[in-house]
């Protein structure tokens, strides 16, 4: 059975539709990712599953609890790491994680010994009694994945996990994700980054707008909507009017944007002759074609 | 309204682990300001005051000044301070996504804003013992009632909070409820000399039933005032605990 099922959820912030009408089914292990421009609503559904913001319409369970009735129990077994950094900033580097734990009531000495190992873990031992402020972003950022931890949670939710990370800090953290995920943890990660996505996600739903426009692994969507590979025309050494009949007239399907023309075909055939170079189609193209490429304000 | 847990304790206890880290800055100040007004007040000013039946003043204000600055500790706590976790740092929204609710974080605050009254009271009461200005043990009951009226204050102070749209609105709470009840709820004065009227309105000011009881046990002399006074104290407690619980989930849930 899945471990976290959403029902017709729907978010309002008085007038505004956040969140509208979503259902979605989270198979224990697996990682799910919701991927969407900003304000699509992706925090919006993380607060509801959480159980910090409560919901319009629609349920949610999380493990076959009802979150309404059992948000104690939903939150105990859940880490949640927030898109924005909440440290406690009146503790230092290690207090934070203890007096975590205690939210948790986790026993003292289990509390030291796995504060300690998270400490390890994110590369954070030598600053173990610092004051949050003396940290780097990207320090914090760690302490907030690792404080998202303490209670050896079954299911992690991360919000933006990676944003402010050097390369090898993110890739420290995918590394980590995986061995979770290795473990048995289900992770439900929200991220604008699609190599991420594609590189941690075994599925992941594409949201604009509060809706889910398609959710499937990120292969099926790139297969789904891409095909293969891309047709890349950089219009600088073209003449634009006289390619875009061109591709017309081979009944092409194409898009322009920043003076460059994608052409998406699986047909060789169609394609032979044309100017340009062949890519391999990526998650991000499918973003882009599903959420539009213009900024929602 | 939804009841509150034992995990409000872990509340309490984070505030204190905060305050301990840093009770040179926090602490001492807030001890310094009413050593020097007792002592000032009392000392400088009471050499030029005849009290009836020949009381010292420094008697008469040393309980006043307890339970006033009782009410500052609390109110302090509950408002800027806990203003600032909310709002500025978000250390509630990183508590809710625990296994702890809004009633428990609005019941850990108000239980440590207690605990600030129950430390400053106790501390000025041990000054004036070392000093020999306590006539009745009685007085070893005072800590309790600093505690209770703690409670009442910090109530008050974090209702006003879960309201509040910004900062600087606490102005208005001190200079408009705090500093009159200080001056105006019988710590500096008895108000024997106001007209009647302004006697029995003083009755509203939550600080006036907590003078009345700390002086009370300082002297050790019982009256019927001090049984309504205590009354009083429950009812703002129970009144403004409850409510105040169901302003913070209105404000912490979005
Ligand atoms: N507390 C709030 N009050 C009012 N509106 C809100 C609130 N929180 C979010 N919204 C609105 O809800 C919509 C969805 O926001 P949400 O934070 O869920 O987006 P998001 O997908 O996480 O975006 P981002 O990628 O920028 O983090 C936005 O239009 C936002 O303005
Ligand atoms: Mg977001």
């Amino acid at each position: 059975m899945a471990i976290i099922i959403a029902r017709n959820l729907t978010k309002k912030f008085k007038e505004l539709t956040a969140v509208d009408n979503i259902s979605l089914e989270i198979e224990e292990g697996e990682c799910f990712g919701l991927l969407g421009p900003n304000g699509a609503g992706k925090t919006s559904i993380i607060r509801m599953i959480t159980a910090v913001s409560p919901v319009t319409h629609g349920d949610i369970w999380v493990m076959g609890k009802d979150l309404k009735r059992y948000p104690r129990e939903v939150k105990a077994i859940l880490g949640v790491i927030p898109q924005m950094d909440n440290l406690d900033e009146d503790l230092t580097v290690i207090q934070n994680l203890l007096t975590f734990a205690r939210y948790f009531a986790i026993h003292k000495d289990v509390a030291y010994r796995r504060s300690l190992e998270i400490l390890h873990l994110m590369k954070l031992e030598g600053k173990r009694d610092s004051r949050i402020e003396e940290l780097s972003g990207g320090m914090k950022r760690r302490l907030l994945i690792g404080r998202g931890l303490i209670n050896a949670p079954k299911i992690i939710i991360l919000d933006e996990p990676s944003i402010g990370l050097d390369p090898q800090a993110r890739h420290m953290v995918w590394q980590k994700l995986r061995e979770l995920k290795a473990q048995g943890v289900t992770q439900l990660l929200c991220t604008q980054n699609m190599e991420e996505a594609a590189r941690i996600c075994d599925r992941v739903a594409i949201i604009h707008q509060g809706r889910i426009v398609d959710i499937d692994t990120p292969q099926g969507l790139v297969a789904k909507y891409m095909g293969s590979q891309i047709w890349e025309i950089d219009l600088v050494s073209v003449e634009r009017d006289s390619i875009i009949s061109e591709l017309e007239s081979r009944r092409l399907e194409f898009e322009e944007f920043s003076g460059i023309i994608h052409v998406f075909s699986t047909d060789n055939k169609l394609i032979e002759g044309l100017p340009g170079t062949a890519r391999a189609a990526t998650l991000e193209d499918v973003f882009f074609k599903l959420t539009g490429r213009s900024l929602v304000e | 309204m939804r009841p509150f847990s034992w995990r409000f304790l872990r509340i309490w206890q984070r505030n204190r682990d905060v305050f301990f880290r840093l009770w040179h800055s926090e602490g001492v100040g807030a001890i310094i300001e009413p050593i020097l007004i007792l002592l000032a007040f009392g000392m400088g000013m009471g050499a030029f005051i005849n009290l009836e039946g020949g009381q010292r003043y420094i008697e008469f204000i040393a309980p006043g000044i307890i339970a006033a600055y009782a009410m500052f500790a609390a109110s302090f706590e509950c408002t800027y301070a806990c203003y600032f976790r909310m709002e500025q740092q978000y250390t509630y929204d990183a508590i809710l996504a625990t296994p702890l609710n809004v009633e428990d974080v609005t019941a850990g605050e108000i239980f440590w804003g207690a605990t600030r009254s129950f430390m400053t009271g106790c501390i000025i009461l041990a000054i004036a013992a070392a000093f020999q200005l306590v006539p009745s043990p009685w007085a070893l009951l005072i800590p309790l009632v600093v505690a209770l009226s703690g409670v009442m204050f910090s109530s008050i102070a974090l209702f006003y909070t879960s309201l509040a749209p910004s900062i600087y609105t606490f102005n208005f709470f001190f200079t408009l409820f705090i500093t009159p009840m200080f001056l105006l709820s019988g710590v500096f004065f008895p108000l024997t000399g106001f007209p009647k009227i302004v006697q029995t309105l003083s009755w509203i000011a939550p600080l006036t039933p907590v003078a009345k009881l700390t002086r009370g046990l300082f002297q050790g002399e019982f009256h019927p005032e001090m049984l309504l006074s205590l009354g009083i104290i429950i009812f703002w407690s129970v009144v403004f605990f409850c409510i105040t619980l169901v302003t913070m989930r209105r404000r912490l849930t979005k």
